[in-house]
């Protein structure tokens, strides 16, 4: 494993503004992430891990704080910048999937592609993830038609079809029974293995978080 | 891609986009639909007194192109006129406006015949009886009239004496003097006809009658068609711009509401595609290629739908409003159709950009 430091933080913070009162979703999490690593995000509802994940995608921005990814400083960043650091640095997998509905399962990942300026074709190590994925013959077939861990997987196609440096996974088998579960937190754990993937995965599941090769716990807003 | 997106987008909520593109279309049937109506019908009009085979026209002062005047002028005038230098023949007629967009013409029948060829009847013949009237083949289709039959206008009953073929003059045709003994005004008209003996001698004679006839608008009949264009007409045009903008307005309140719906139930897609690296540009190209698309299909749905009204009228009311096909008119409508769209898109787009990612992606 190299060992230079992929998604470092420093005294990250986040405050929200909820009514009349202050709820701090992040209090100064310290955080190092190395390359090739799969590490699990562990903690209770509340504790701050989903808005760690939007704020290393950034999809928010946090209040106080440093954050680097592969030795780029987020802050400041404008919202150009940070749909451009989307489109190259990391890929995301959500817990709802996330797949457009009006698209089919190679259209959810070509428009990833489009979006980031490729060209519309899938690589032969594109194609050998589509094969760990085992979703090769379900890619013309729209959401609606696939299971909950078939899109769970194509999202995960997706998120990977640009080659991220990051792949951030939020929950990704909360909405899976246990057989679909296993079988995505297997194919991530094989990603990670097999094509040395970065990835960091936000459970509050202890037997997920045993898939990753290392398991980091939140509570209150911080990492302990 | 981006088009993939576009027409799935569409395909996914079909009655959402075909109640968008109709209601588009209703915007470009409308504004062609009236433009038809305008040029149509001074078309007809400027055809049916190119019809009358006449040279030049003289109509009461203080009259316009348009103004349906009822009989301000003395008989004795077609004899004044007659005696003019080179005027081979002169024929004078009396008007009297009806409901809508009617009117019934009193003339000299000979005397029109004379100068204009001749009606060609389809049906029936000429008078034959001072209660007799002769109308064309719209007017007959319009009210469902055949020869003999009887009909109540300007509280006179008429028998329909022949059916004759449009294009001549007017639509229903009386006696002269029995038209100016109903109308309490005998020895007067509303225009008068000239035939000059050569076409040669048309301007001269129309110089001579504007300096002996100071008031009166004389026009040669090349003249008066060519006023009969909606430019020329400042109320139509001001009545078109009028349609033109609540057109614009519809089409921006349609397409408002439509993609402002579009941005509302999309909002967890919007956020998926910020996610993955979507620019702001990107959010509002997709939904102006939206837009876009529904004001082209609009635009097409409603060029065609003016046939549809084209055809109504003419099966309807043939002879109270005549609709063309005015083909320049079509990008003119699509160009409307397409800017109140535009104009309608903003608004959402800017909501749409705007959106918060993460909130977007927990939008149920």
């Amino acid at each position: 494993m190299n060992e230079t430091p992929m998604i470092e933080t420093r005294e990250l913070s986040k405050t929200y503004r909820a009514g009349d009162v202050d709820v701090h979703a992040l209090a100064g999490a310290n955080l190092e992430v190395l390359k090739g690593e799969f590490v699990s995000v562990v903690g209770a509802s509340g504790s701050g891990k989903s808005t760690l994940f939007n704020i290393l995608g950034t999809l928010t921005t946090p209040t106080s704080g440093t954050v680097r990814i592969d030795g780029r400083d987020l802050k400041d960043l404008s919202n150009a910048e940070r749909a451009e650091f989307r489109k190259t640095m990391v890929g995301f997998v959500f817990q709802k999937y996330n797949l457009l509905p009006t698209l089919s399962a190679e259209d959810n990942i070509r428009i990833v592609q489009y979006i980031a300026n490729r060209a519309l074709e899938f690589t032969p190590e594109f194609e050998g993830i589509l094969d760990i994925l085992g979703i090769r013959d379900r890619m013309k077939h729209k959401p609606r038609a696939l299971s909950g861990g078939q899109q769970q997987r194509v999202a995960i196609a997706r998120a990977l079809v640009n080659r991220p440096r990051i792949l951030l996974a939020d929950e990704p088998t909360g909405n899976l029974d246990s057989k679909n579960s296993a079988a995505v937190l297997g194919l991530l754990r094989d990603l990670n293995q097999r094509l040395g993937q970065t990835i960091l995965m936000i459970t509050h599941d202890q037997e997920a978080a045993s898939y990753a090769g290392r398991s980091i716990h939140m509570r209150d807003g911080k990492i302990v | 891609m981006i088009n993939k997106l576009v027409l799935s987008n569409l395909g996914h909520r079909p009655v959402r986009t075909i109640l968008s593109v109709l209601a588009i279309a209703v915007e470009v049937t409308m504004i062609l639909t009236l433009v038809g109506v305008s040029y149509g019908t001074l078309d007809a009009t400027a055809r049916r007194a190119r019809g009358v085979g006449a040279d030049i026209m003289i109509r009461p002062p203080g009259t316009s192109i348009l103004t349906l005047s009822t009989a301000p002028m003395s008989d004795q005038l077609v004899d004044f006129v007659r005696k003019q230098p080179h005027v081979a023949m002169a024929t004078g007629t009396a008007i009297q406006p009806l409901s809508g967009f009617d009117s019934i013409t009193g003339l000299d029948l000979d005397q029109f015949s004379k100068m204009s060829g001749g009606f060609h009847f389809l049906e029936g013949g000429p008078f034959e009886a001072d209660q007799d009237m002769i109308v064309d083949e719209y007017y007959a289709r319009e009210k469902n009239l055949h020869v003999g039959d009887k009909i109540q206008l300007i509280n006179h009953q008429w028998r329909v004496a022949g059916i004759y073929e449009s294009g001549k003059l007017a639509r229903i045709c009386v006696r002269l003097s029995v038209l100016q003994e109903l109308m309490t005004n005998q020895h007067h008209l509303s225009q008068i006809y000239v035939k000059a003996d050569s076409p040669d001698q048309i301007q001269g004679i129309l110089s001579e009658l504007r300096a002996k006839m100071p008031g009166y608008p004389i026009y040669t009949m090349e003249e008066f068609t060519s006023l009969l264009s909606i430019s020329s007409v400042g109320m139509l045009r001001d009545f078109i711009g009028v349609v033109i903008g609540v057109a614009v307005i519809v089409g921006f309140i349609v397409v408002f509401m439509a993609m402002y719906t579009a941005v509302l139930e999309r909002t967890r897609e919007i956020g998926i595609l910020k996610a993955v690296g979507a620019s702001s540009y990107f959010i509002l190209k997709l939904l102006l290629r939206e837009t876009l698309l529904l004001s082209v299909l609009g635009t097409v749905v409603g060029i065609l739908l003016t046939y549809a009204t084209q055809w109504l009228m003419q099966h309807a009311v043939p002879a109270s409003l005549t609709q063309e096909t005015v083909y320049w008119w079509w990008p003119i409508a699509g160009g409307i159709a397409i800017l109140g769209a535009l104009l309608g898109v903003v608004v959402p787009g800017i909501k749409a950009v705007k959106q918060d990612a993460t909130e977007a992606l927990s939008y149920e």
